[in-house]
């Protein structure tokens, strides 16, 4: 196991370093610089005052150079211009050039500053992430048991009527991305000209204008059903469909198998049969594609958090990537990848755990 | 359960008929079974496949899923009905009245439970035992079934079990609850021969033990000969006679079986002067059988306007033991009439040298551990190979799983490269030359015949498409109408109709799709062919006439024929001179006669004993290999037949244990790898011997 | 003119329709009198699902077929007067009505989702089939030779499949990047494939006459390399190989980001044939690698690859989508749906036809292929 679980860690680093590498490159394209020169310099500046602006704040160079410095495992650039002025990468406000260190890169835990919230990028990233956290959490609880009981229940008893209605359903679901889901849902609850908002409202059933809020930025200091309901719902949706899918997979093809037979003739009750003898071995994959879904959530919350505008982490990607904030969208892609590797790691191995062919051989 | 008269019969099958559903038509699957199974009798099931054997036992475990339903009938289970009783009252009996034992012993348990958890479910759930206890029971009954160490057996994961070993827990777990009837749907069709003979002993042994009535379900006359009392034979969802074994072996009174034993290779068969006799035709498919008897179309007896005119019931045979038939010509038949031998043919003499192997060696670098990573480990999956092949000669490779035989296969045809050793094949060497290197003509003149009927042809590519692209590949015929012309006469050659050309695969019988294996196998003019168990995938019928054509065209082409089997009958039956494996080593290489006769060495020895011969006047000494093969990966030290010979105490010293043992050549070029003096073997008895008439 | 009540406007709407619903119905009586003849495709006539996926899919390739017909207005033109009409208000000066309303810039509704249909099914399908030839070229080899070629591409596949896509898209998908030429070189990498996948295939098959050989593998040759300079560098002299610089950056994101996912599967399920006999009968007669891996593997592992063909239309659609609502890479006039629900989602609580009709329509479509792929894959099985 140990020596598995040595090679599995090593691969996901030498993933997250090239992947990190790539990013860097991308974000720190020439016209991105050029861009960011101009907004943090002036609009009006010449051509040669912008290559000169870029060379002056340490992005020129070799895209590895600099990348390293970014890593923190090259030195961080120091500069000492015309005026007698020494700027560096490590040196800020509070530091001086003399009493800064040499490296200062995320190893150092050093991740820039953002340049659309002024403030430390590690500060922004850990605010919204919590913020995003929440709602994640809230997702999972509501989607996990809901879409392994559909797919159980469906997956148990194929060609049923049970079993038409709910992958009817889940599949309805999975073609359903968030982006119109969340439309669909806030027209009908939320929305004070149609759905059943005006109809709540005209019976004196509610007492807003609306059942639900069609924004969830008030969650951001109080969560409460009525503002996170409905992004909730949003993300979960599309993923209980695919789960939900997966599971009644599995399912049908473990009760296919020979020996639920075997336990069937063995006089095994029904309801023995599945819980005892399928379930078990049925779960393995979904539990898979539950951790291998993280990519994809984190997709539906960058689109919930535009859509419900709520100012966690997906929305701060799209504000970054905006405004071509390149510390913060660097940082902001470093967790999402970091978030899915470690899903990806979580995944293997559980796989391996869960599956006692695999654990002992 | 008291009002039970245990001198009725325990299982009464009438009139059972059984149909599956699907969404065009109605899918009869048997028709009109009767039969009775006594208390502690063992009740044999034969036929080939789709006769529907299997169908009737899972109708007695009233468990043939969404489409199957009994039409018409009633299974009578200690006089209770099967057929009426809810699902409820079906659970009190599964399992704890009634077992059932599978094919695959593997897929039958739980991969995610532990051996001991899923035997003391049974007493738990029918005797409401506390699970301490039911793991008590759980560990006697695994001393019962003889497996070493039980309480590791009891914790450990079937996966970490061998196939017979799991085996021996599936029947463990039939016999938790002490069933009254038990069912046993081919158990040992997935295990090697040497274990299926401590299965079929174990069974044995073990319904005597506990008085346990079986109902069993084979292909195979030989093991029905071996376990049951009596046997009903099916064809085509009827079964057509039944009686008790002896009668049915050797006064049969219907045509099929009579043609399904003439079919099958006995000892006294052979291939040029008693050639076996191929049943004509093929197996009806379930909505294409005809009028009258099932049989009919296939019979040598069929006499047009009687034996197709309406149904036809079991006939009693009278004076014999409840044997009925149902044929309505038994009484006009003569039974004592021999068989029409089959056209006789003079044996070809042995021609030229064709092919040699000379110590040859194949190793592999496998990484054990189970994440990949830790040591690298060599498998020694063939040692010092070495024989000769001529023109005109069947050459029989006879081992079981993990022998080597396939590896060997691989390296003659290239598509690995000998360790070390030299291959010589029509004077070239070609033992480190990969098939990429190799010239069309070499590529052409060696092909091999493929085991399973399924997976030889590419199931998206008509049959005619496969040949000629055989022929294109080998460079024969000038242009395509050419190759398409040659493409025919190769049909006709396999005796197959020229439309089978634009057919796909899946349209095609098992049988039929060998023919067209062997069909492309011999596209460029093979001259020397390996067939790795071209028939042991094939009803006994078919492989009959398989295996007729592949002697026909060796014999028209002047082949080298390898034939690479388990099936020592058949062996007997067509090759000339037969070549032992054992864990990579040949250790008997001999002329056919020599090898069937003693002196033997310990593992041929007990390898024609687990062979079951559908004979009764074959009385065979009973030597049963304790465990099972070892694995390729960790072979014994010294000798690798050490661990299961029974004739290790004779070796002075524990030689077996430490040195492997020399070839000791015989007379008449004899080769026997083993320790065993020359003394000791000269006194070994035969395994097999033939009562008089 | 009297704003239309909803019976009326959808009665209108099937009006318009009516090329769709002539094409269906011939399209379907075909199909359904042929089906026994029709092998895999007759047999999704059988189950139900499949049935309902495939005229649903079918409805909306018609609808893009016959976009120009059924359009009342132009999808770009503006009207004023009719911003954030509600559905069904009449057009002063004709004797028209926006069926489904008017946007927030006064376009119409209706024109604009079905000329949306016709450009979201011109682009997923295509870069479906593109991804498809990447994913089948590299997974084919990575399956069937294994070792370090495997491992390396899995290495690489499994790079681009860590990203979260939306992430992918904001790096790949910029007025900057495109400057830089990455999506240039990503198309001249990509477009390669197909023109190899193709040549390759008719060579392993034909290489023992090699006249016929010549013949089939330069006309695709020449045909694929011109497309493939039209396409990738946008240098066809004739200019009929042309693809907007936009247009190409989405579409060359979009492949990037489907032909991983094809590679593992296809992988996967060459590991698992190339154990076959038919396998091993097509090595023991000195087929070549590429042959075995084209002619005997390929066409056995049809069953799973068409399924997951029409289901990844549908993913990228929904991609396709995602990009058009975060309004990156399409231009702003564009009707195709996502961008279109961008534009809606704003006044959504007060007017929601402009985001809820696009919406639905590529939630149907969406559901059709799903439908489509189910009922293939229950049939396919069945076998």
């Amino acid at each position: 196991m140990l020596p598995f679980l040595l090679r599995r860690v090593g691969v996901m680093i030498l993933t997250a370093l090239t992947l990190s590498f790539v990013v860097f490159s991308l974000t720190n394209l020439a016209p991105n610089l050029e861009k960011l020169a101009r907004t943090e310099g002036s609009v009006r500046m010449t051509d040669d005052a912008v290559l000169s602006w870029i060379e002056n704040n340490g992005h020129g160079g070799l895209m590895v150079t600099r990348y390293g410095q970014w890593l923190g495992v090259v030195p961080g650039w120091v500069r000492t211009d015309d005026r007698g002025v020494t700027r560096g990468r490590c040196i800020t406000r509070d530091v001086t050039a003399e009493a800064a260190p040499r490296y200062c890169g995320i190893l150092q835990g050093d991740w820039g500053t953002s340049t659309v919230f002024r403030e430390p990028v590690s500060k922004t990233i850990a605010d919204k992430l919590g913020a995003t956290g929440w709602l994640m959490m809230w997702v999972m609880l509501v989607m996990v048991p809901v879409s392994l009981i559909i797919g159980v229940l469906s997956g148990m008893r194929e060609g049923s009527r049970t079993d038409r209605v709910l992958s009817t359903f889940a599949i309805a679901t999975t073609a359903t991305p968030e982006y119109v889901s969340g439309v669909i849902l806030v027209v009908i609850f939320a929305s004070a000209t149609t759905g059943i908002s005006p109809l709540l409202a005209e019976w004196g059933w509610i007492s807003g204008r609306t059942l639900f809020l069609g924004t969830a930025t008030s969650a951001t200091d109080k969560i409460t059903f009525w503002n996170f309901a409905l992004p909730v719902m949003t993300i979960a949706l599309y993923g209980i469909g695919y789960i939900a899918r997966m599971t009644r997979a599995s399912m049908t093809e473990v009760m296919t198998q020979q020996y639920i037979r075997t336990a069937r003739l063995k006089g095994v009750a029904f309801h023995q049969v599945i819980l005892k003898h399928a379930l078990r071995n049925a779960l393995i994959a979904p539990f898979t594609v539950i951790m291998l879904q993280f990519p994809w959530l984190l997709n539906g919350v960058v689109i919930v958090e535009t859509l419900f505008n709520y100012k966690g982490f997906g929305w701060t990607l799209v504000q970054a990537a905006g405004n071509n904030d390149i510390q913060l969208l660097l940082a902001c892609s470093v967790v999402a990848v970091f978030v899915v590797l470690v899903t990806q790691l979580i995944s293997d191995v559980g796989y391996v755990f869960l599956n006692p062919r695999i654990r002992l051989s | 359960m008291t009002d039970w008269d245990p001198s009725k019969p325990i299982l009464e099958i009438e009139n059972l008929s059984i149909s599956f559903f699907t969404r065009l038509r109605e899918i009869p699957a048997v028709m009109d079974f009767s039969c009775t199974v006594m208390p502690g009798e063992s009740m044999g099931l034969v036929g080939e496949s789709g006769c529907g054997k299997s169908t009737v036992a899972l109708a007695v475990m009233r468990d043939l899923g969404k489409n199957g339903r009994i039409t018409g009938g009633s299974i009578k289970f200690k006089g209770r009905d099967l057929t009426h009783m809810t699902e409820d009252e079906l659970r009190h009996i599964r399992g704890s009245e009634i077992a059932m034992i599978y094919q695959e012993p593997m897929a039958s348990l739980n991969p995610a439970m532990r051996v001991g958890d899923q035997l003391a479910e049974v007493p738990m759930i029918h005797q409401a035992m506390a699970r301490a206890d039911a793991l008590k029971l759980a560990r006697q009954i695994i001393a019962d079934v003889r497996l070493p160490d039980p309480d590791r057996i009891l914790r450990a994961y079937p996966h970490q079990l061998s196939g017979g070993q799991q085996q021996r827990i599936v029947i463990a777990m039939a016999l938790m609850a002490k069933p009254a009837l038990l069912i046993l749907d081919e158990p040992t069709t997935a295990l090697d021969v040497t274990v299926e003979a401590g299965i079929v002993d174990l069974v044995k042994d073990l319904g005597s033990k506990y008085g346990t009535s079986m109902l069993f379900i084979s292909h195979n006359l030989g093991l029905i000969l071996d376990v049951c009392d009596r046997l009903c034979v099916m064809y085509s969802g009827e079964a057509v006679e039944t009686g008790n074994v002896t009668q049915v072996f050797d006064k049969m009174r219907h045509p099929y079986t009579q043609a399904l034993f003439r079919s099958i290779p006995l000892p006294g068969a052979d291939k040029n002067t008693h050639p076996l006799i191929a049943i004509p035709g093929n197996f009806p498919l379930p909505h294409e059988r005809p009028t009258g008897c099932n049989f009919g179309p296939r019979c040598d007896y069929f006499l047009d306007g009687t034996c197709n005119t309406g149904d036809i019931p079991m006939d009693p045979v009278p004076t014999h033991d409840r044997h009925a038939t149902r044929c309505l010509r038994w009484k006009d038949i003569d039974w004592d009439a021999p068989a029409k031998v089959g056209k006789v043919t003079e044996k070809l003499p042995r021609g030229r040298l064709v092919l040699k192997m000379d110590d040859l060696k194949k190793y592999y670098a496998v990484s054990s551990g189970a994440f990949g990573g830790g040591a690298e480990k060599v498998v020694k999956a063939n040692e010092s190979l070495s024989f000769e092949a001529h023109e005109n000669e069947t050459l029989a490779i006879v081992g079981e799983s993990g022998c080597g035989k396939s590896t060997f296969a691989k390296v003659l045809m290239g598509l690995e490269t000998a360790t070390s050793g030299q291959i010589m094949l029509f004077d070239e060497n070609v033992q480190d030359t990969p098939i990429q290197a190799r010239n069309t003509d070499t590529v052409s003149k060696l092909q091999m015949v493929f085991q399973n009927p399924f997976d030889t042809l590419n199931p998206s590519m008509t049959v005619g498409r496969q040949i000629i692209r055989a022929l294109e590949i080998f460079q024969k015929g000038t242009d395509d109408a050419d190759r398409v012309e040659r493409m025919l006469v190769l049909l006709d050659m396999v005796k197959l109709p020229r439309a089978f050309a634009d057919r796909m695969p899946r349209q095609l019988s098992g049988g039929q799709k060998q023919r067209v294996g062997i069909a492309r196998a011999f596209a460029g003019g093979a001259k020397v062919v390996v067939a790795d168990e071209p028939v042991s995938a094939l009803d006994v019928s078919v492989q009959a006439a398989v295996t007729d054509l592949l002697m026909d065209i060796q014999r028209e082409n002047h082949t080298t024929l390898l034939f690479i089997s388990h099936d020592l009958s058949i062996v007997r039956y067509l090759s000339d001179r037969v070549m032992v494996m054992y864990l990579g080593h040949v250790v008997e290489l001999g002329t056919t006669d020599q090898v069937f006769a003693p002196p033997y060495h310990p593992y041929t020895e007990a390898l024609l004993s687990a062979v079951p011969i559908a004979d009764t006047r074959v009385k065979k000494r009973r030597i049963v290999l304790e465990g099972d093969i070892p694995s390729a990966m960790n072979p014994p030290p010294g000798c690798p037949f050490q661990t299961r010979c029974r004739w290790k105490t004779q070796v002075p010293g524990g030689l077996c244990d430490t040195v492997l043992p020399p070839v000791q050549v015989l007379a008449g070029g004899h080769q026997i790898k083993c320790h065993l003096s020359a003394e000791a073997l000269a006194g070994m008895e035969p395994v097999i011997t033939i009562a008089a008439e | 003119m009297e704003p239309l009540s909803w019976p009326m406007i959808f009665a209108k709407m099937a009006v318009q329709f009516w090329p769709v619903w002539t094409a269906l119905v011939v399209t379907v009586a075909l199909s359904l009198h042929f089906r026994r003849r029709l092998g895999l495709y007759g047999k999704l006539f059988d189950s139900t699902v499949g049935m309902i996926g495939f005229v649903i899919v079918m409805f909306w390739v018609f609808t893009a077929i016959f976009a120009d017909v059924i359009i009342t207005f132009n999808p770009l033109g503006q009207l004023s007067g009719l911003k954030n009409a509600l559905p069904g208000t009449p057009v002063p000066g004709s004797d028209q009505w926006y069926l489904l309303g008017g946007d927030h810039l006064a376009r119409d509704v209706f024109s604009r989702v079905v000329m949306g249909a016709r450009r979201v099914l011109t682009i997923a399908p295509a870069a479906t089939v593109i991804a498809f030839m990447v994913g089948i070229t590299l997974g084919l080899p990575a399956g069937y030779f294994g070792g370090k070629l495997d491992t390396g591409l899995s290495f690489i596949a499994n790079l681009v499949l860590a990203f979260p896509v939306i992430l992918l898209f904001y790096l790949l998908v910029t007025p900057e990047i495109r400057s830089t030429g990455v999506p240039i070189a990503l198309a001249a990498v990509l477009f390669l494939f197909p023109v190899i996948f193709v040549s390759v295939l008719l060579n392993s098959r034909y290489f023992t006459t090699p006249s016929k050989r010549n013949l089939y593998v330069g006309v695709s040759l020449a045909i694929g390399l011109w497309a493939y300079s039209g396409l990738a560098f946008n240098a066809d002299p004739t200019g009929i190989w042309a693809m907007d610089p936009n247009l190409l950056n989405v579409f060359v994101s979009v492949v990037f980001v489907n032909a991983p996912t094809v590679f593992r599967i296809v992988r996967g399920i060459v590991m698992d044939l190339k154990s076959r006999d038919y396998v091993a009968a097509g090595q023991t007669r000195g087929e070549g690698a590429w042959y075995i891996m084209l002619w005997e593997i390929l066409p056995n592992a049809r069953g799973p690859l068409i399924v997951d063909f029409c289901l990844r239309i549908g993913y990228t659609t929904i991609l396709l989508g995602t990009l058009g609502f975060f309004g990156l890479g399409v231009s702003p006039e564009s009707p195709d749906w996502g961008s279109t629900i961008d534009d809606g989602r704003r006044l959504l609580s007060i007017y929601p036809h402009p985001a809820v009709v696009p919406a639905l329509a590529l939630m149907s479509l969406v559901l059709g292929l799903n439908l489509l792929a189910d009922g293939l894959r229950e049939e396919s099985m069945r076998d």
